[in-house]
């Protein structure tokens, strides 16, 4: 990857110079604090960068959506939460949202509007899909020409908001094989993480989810598992490690496919 | 001319209606036990989803043999209803086959009727062999250990004898026509019955007679049992698949009840101008309001949908055999769920006959009692459940409500999600990073 500079404004920045960005980009706690899910942040920055986006980040002054504490079952803290957020965001007028968390995604988008935040809210593969189709963007095949890869679907894109589709034409748009998963869309299997397990040890049981969820994937024969979900990735990582195949199969997620395939 | 016999089947109609009626009636006050919820907006979509749903059976054949066994089983039982009318106007005036004038479109009626009851019988083998044979996983699952799966048995005998009450009957009343027996004029087709009919040959037609009127007795008496049956069973879904699907959630499946209650409070928090000592707020009748409850621990704290998801469930299991946690060997079972809380609804309803009309405390709740909170904190709110029911229930629902109640009346979280949270209230993120650090990662 080059070591261009990242060009990352934020609101702050933009307003004080006058200016609003055609899009907020809602980075989350875990793409600004997780080491992986941090490539996948850059990944995507390096895209909008390229395809000149004009977009910008709250940084310091966003916090956590809620949707870990309201699945958690604590009502209270997540509308704190979401209460603070949409004082920021309308602060700053923000109309179009942007965000590689299909749980901040799912939050923003379905239930900031009863605590009146509306804003238009689009998961990054969404976003890169309307670039695509504007010509704001190209894809290339390049490094990932003929791989063999499997799509996760993140609970909260696919069963909760029904967005199966734009994941995949961007890893087709990769001229890559895409194969699909026994359990796939709609009947995808949960990667483990979701309603705030990612931060609590599992019950007991025979296994642990993200294995399961793993051998599924691995059943396709991948080279890449791509995820569209930071929580996903980081599961399926040490899914991956857990049967030992790290060696010759990555997790990535899509918008990284994309960066890498440009070498950007 | 007596009238012994209209009589009597008038009583027998009348004794299990009546008693249906009892029991539907009961069935509707304890589904009133829940909260009020709105869901009469969209009328469009819901008839919509009713049609496909109930109707059409579309989320059945997602699993295609199932489903289509299924469905024959479901057009079988509708369709040869309609002949139960014949039977009601046969057994009250006395006539016999009724609408026999009706000519060919009769034959064709009938035949249909008993090549769909050929179906009928041949689909719900396959069920019972699936489940007692083959023991498919969703089936042999802890769950229905005892009386859900005996109940499972039961229907499918019901059913098997029904079908064979109606072409026995059919069979002796083809031969009894052939033979040229009084009042068994010329009536019908008889594709499948025809094949029993020959057993009759050589027997008297006095027997047959009774073979006949026996077969018509038995299996009008046998469908007034099993619809009273239902209101005992997992079989109700047959009724209540229709409602069911008409007040289903209709907003994506992510998205996640806000609490008013809590809105409120937490406006007051934010409001800079608020009195924090001030009194609570008096409704009308100048009696200070009562907080409500969070979350649920009894049936009586869910809403009537959920409590209505609970004896709509016909326990089929294809919500456990999506479930991520229950895959892996943990405790949570959806479907489990959905019966613990049908089982508790249940005996607060019993508690209500016993003690005239009011719910007496029997120091038992749904959480704990019925359902542990081992259960509750294995879910991962997937969505797989509620994608995986073929009637809309929504079980996830019910969980993240006993969830709300555990921690926010009862501060009952697992240890590492109290950390979880307090790093949220302290930090806004889950895990201890400095909030002033968020955007390091840009440097990096």
């Amino acid at each position: 990857m080059s070591q261009e500079e990242l060009k990352v404004p934020t609101m702050a920045e933009m307003m004080a110079q006058g200016q609003q960005p055609e899009v907020l980009f809602w980075v989350g706690c875990s793409g600004s604090f997780d080491d992986r899910a941090k490539k996948i942040t850059k990944a995507f920055v390096k895209i909008l960068n390229r395809a000149n986006v004009s977009f910008a980040v709250l940084g310091t002054e966003e916090g956590c959506t809620g949707d870990p504490a309201k699945r958690a079952g604590n009502e209270f803290l997540f509308q704190m939460q979401a209460m603070m957020n949409i004082q920021v965001l309308d602060g700053y007028e923000v109309k179009k949202i942007v965000t590689a968390c299909p749980h901040c995604f799912n939050t923003i988008k379905n239930e900031y509007p009863g605590l009146g935040g509306k804003y238009e809210v689009v998961h990054h593969t969404q976003f890169l899909k309307s670039l695509l189709e504007d010509g704001r963007l190209t894809i290339e095949g390049g490094q990932f020409k003929g791989k063999k890869i499997t799509f996760h679907d993140p609970c909260y894109l696919g069963r909760a908001n029904n967005v199966y589709e734009a994941p995949r034409e961007l890893i087709e748009k990769l001229d890559a094989a895409l194969v699909e998963m026994k359990r796939s869309k709609r009947n995808g299997l949960c990667c483990g993480a979701g309603g705030a397990q990612m931060f609590k040890e599992p019950e007991k049981g025979d296994k642990d989810v993200n294995v399961e969820r793993t051998e599924e994937a691995l059943e396709t024969q991948p080279e890449i598992i791509a995820a569209g979900c930071p929580f996903c990735n980081t599961m399926l990582t040490d899914g991956v490690k857990a049967k030992n195949r790290e060696a010759d199969v990555q997790v990535l997620d899509v918008a990284e496919l994309i960066a890498n395939a440009q070498d950007l | 001319m007596s009238y012994i016999d209209n009589i009597l089947f008038v009583l027998i109609l009348a004794a299990g209606f009546g008693f249906f009626a009892f029991n539907v009636k009961k069935l509707i006050r304890n589904i009133k036990l829940g909260r009020d919820i709105d869901r009469s907006d969209n009328p469009k979509e819901r008839w919509n989803n009713m049609a496909l749903i109930a109707l059409g059976q579309s989320k059945m054949v997602r699993r295609p043999v199932a489903g289509i066994l299924h469905i024959i089983v479901y057009v079988g039982f509708v369709i040869i209803n309609i002949e139960l009318l014949e039977i009601i106007i046969d057994g009250i005036f006395g006539t016999h086959r009724v609408f026999s004038f009706l000519g060919g479109a009769y034959s064709f009626l009938i035949g249909f009727f008993e090549i769909l009851a050929l179906g009928v019988i041949v689909s719900v083998v396959i069920f019972w062999i699936r489940r007692n044979i083959i023991k498919l996983w969703r089936f042999a699952h802890g769950d229905l250990k005892g009386w859900p799966h005996n109940d499972a048995n039961y229907i499918l005998y019901f059913e098997t004898v029904l079908m064979l009450l109606f072409l026995t009957m059919n069979a002796a009343d083809f031969h009894l026509q052939t033979v040229g027996a009084d009042h068994y004029t010329q009536a019908g087709a008889f594709p499948v019955s025809g094949f029993i009919a020959p057993l009759f040959d050589g027997m008297a037609e006095g027997t047959v007679i009774m073979i006949e009127r026996a077969t018509w007795w038995l299996h009008i008496i046998g469908i007034l049992i099993f619809m009273n049956y239902l209101y005992y069973s997992k079989h109700l879904h047959i009724l209540l698949a229709f409602p069911n699907t008409y007040y289903a959630n209709l907003k994506p499946k992510g998205q996640f009840e806000n609490l008013a209650s809590v809105t409120k409070e937490v406006e007051l928090m934010m409001d800079p101008n608020a009195d924090p000592f001030a009194a609570p707020p008096e409704n009308e009748a100048g009696e200070e309001e009562v907080p409500s409850k969070f979350g649920a621990s009894d049936v009586q704290d869910l809403n009537w949908v959920q409590l209505m998801n609970a004896y709509t469930c016909t326990e089929c299991g294809r919500c456990t055999s999506a479930c991520p946690a229950n895959l892996t060997g943990k405790k949570l079972s959806p479907r489990k769920i959905m019966m613990d809380t049908r089982d508790r609804m249940e005996e607060v309803g019993k508690n209500i006959d016993k003690n005239k009309g009011t719910f007496v405390d029997d120091g038992k709740s749904l959480l704990n009692d019925y359902i542990t909170q081992e259960e509750l904190w294995a879910c991962t709110t997937c969505n797989g459940c509620v994608e995986a029911c073929p009637v809309n229930i929504d079980p996830l629902s019910i969980i993240m409500d006993l969830r709300k109640f555990l921690v926010m009346e009862q501060s009952a979280a697992p240890m590492e999600l109290n950390n979880m949270m307090t790093n949220v209230e302290n930090n806004g993120a889950p895990w201890q990073y400095n909030q002033m650090d968020r955007l390091n990662w840009k440097d990096e």
